[in-house]
């Protein structure tokens, strides 16, 4: 159901807990596809630990828990299309950006600031 | 300036709740305006009729209580996970077959869609916790 609310304001979720370690995770994504449904403009931001949750090939079973990376790859069927990753915190990781379940754009530090001062909201999670 | 402040910690665990609360208080003494607090996650919490804190401690419900009864401030618990953290209504608490109602009555419980509206209406959104 898609109810749009006006005025529009965009929004930039900061996503930095780790996929399993708490329920932000989830929480998070929920948040962002709230914004979706109600027709706001709103794009996500990995940082920190939260680059973990773009690991590729989660498998959630043994703690049974919901697959978090596959839930992100979902993501743009809702319209949630501009995904960013702090490209330093991929690299502390080890993350290979090109094996990421969503197709997300990688930012340094400098570019990182320039994004979230583009938004009305910035929602830290 | 219209506010909407998101809570996301519970008033067990550190300051972040009651420094939301206090938060909120000094904006509206500023002259300044809150669409709503949205309680998300473990913030959730904070709607509790049931914690018992030591006599010598302030109760962080008092805060927000004030500010519903005192300002009229909108109080919203998110009910996707309120039901997770046992934070009940009466009407949750019939529908689940609880033994009854865990929220106080100062706190409405509402879906994500009260917190897209409470940004969509607001210049200025607060996120504590999480």
């Amino acid at each position: 159901m898609i109810v749009a609310i006006s005025p529009k304001k965009s929004t930039l979720i900061v996503v930095r807990h780790s996929p399993y370690g708490s329920s932000l995770a989830r929480a998070s994504i929920d948040a962002a596809l709230a914004h979706a449904a109600f027709g706001q403009p709103v794009d996500l931001l990995f940082m920190g630990d939260g680059v973990l949750q773009l690991l590729p090939c989660q498998d959630s079973s043994a703690i049974d828990a919901r697959n978090i990376g596959r839930l992100l790859a979902s993501l743009p069927m809702y319209d949630i299309d501009s995904i960013y990753i702090d490209a330093r915190a991929a690299a502390h990781y080890k993350l290979d950006i090109s094996q990421v379940p969503l197709d997300a754009r990688p930012l340094e530090n400098a570019e990182l600031h320039q994004l979230m001062a583009q938004y009305d909201h910035l929602m830290g999670f | 300036m219209i506010y909407t402040i998101l809570v996301m910690s519970s008033p067990a665990s550190g300051h972040c709740s009651r420094s939301a609360a206090e938060f909120a208080l000094r904006v509206l003494a500023r002259g300044h305006r809150i669409y709503r607090v949205f309680f998300l996650d473990a913030g959730t919490t904070n709607g509790s009729v049931s914690n018992v804190y030591p006599q010598d401690e302030t109760d962080p419900a008092t805060a927000w209580l004030n500010l519903a009864e005192e300002h009229a401030v909108d109080l919203v618990i998110c009910i996707t996970s309120a039901l997770r953290y046992g934070m009940l209504d009466d009407t949750e608490s019939r529908r689940h077959e609880r033994p009854g109602a865990t929220v106080n009555r100062a706190f409405t419980l509402s879906g994500l869609g009260q917190l897209v509206d409470a940004c969509a209406m607001s210049d200025r959104l607060v996120t504590f916790g999480g």
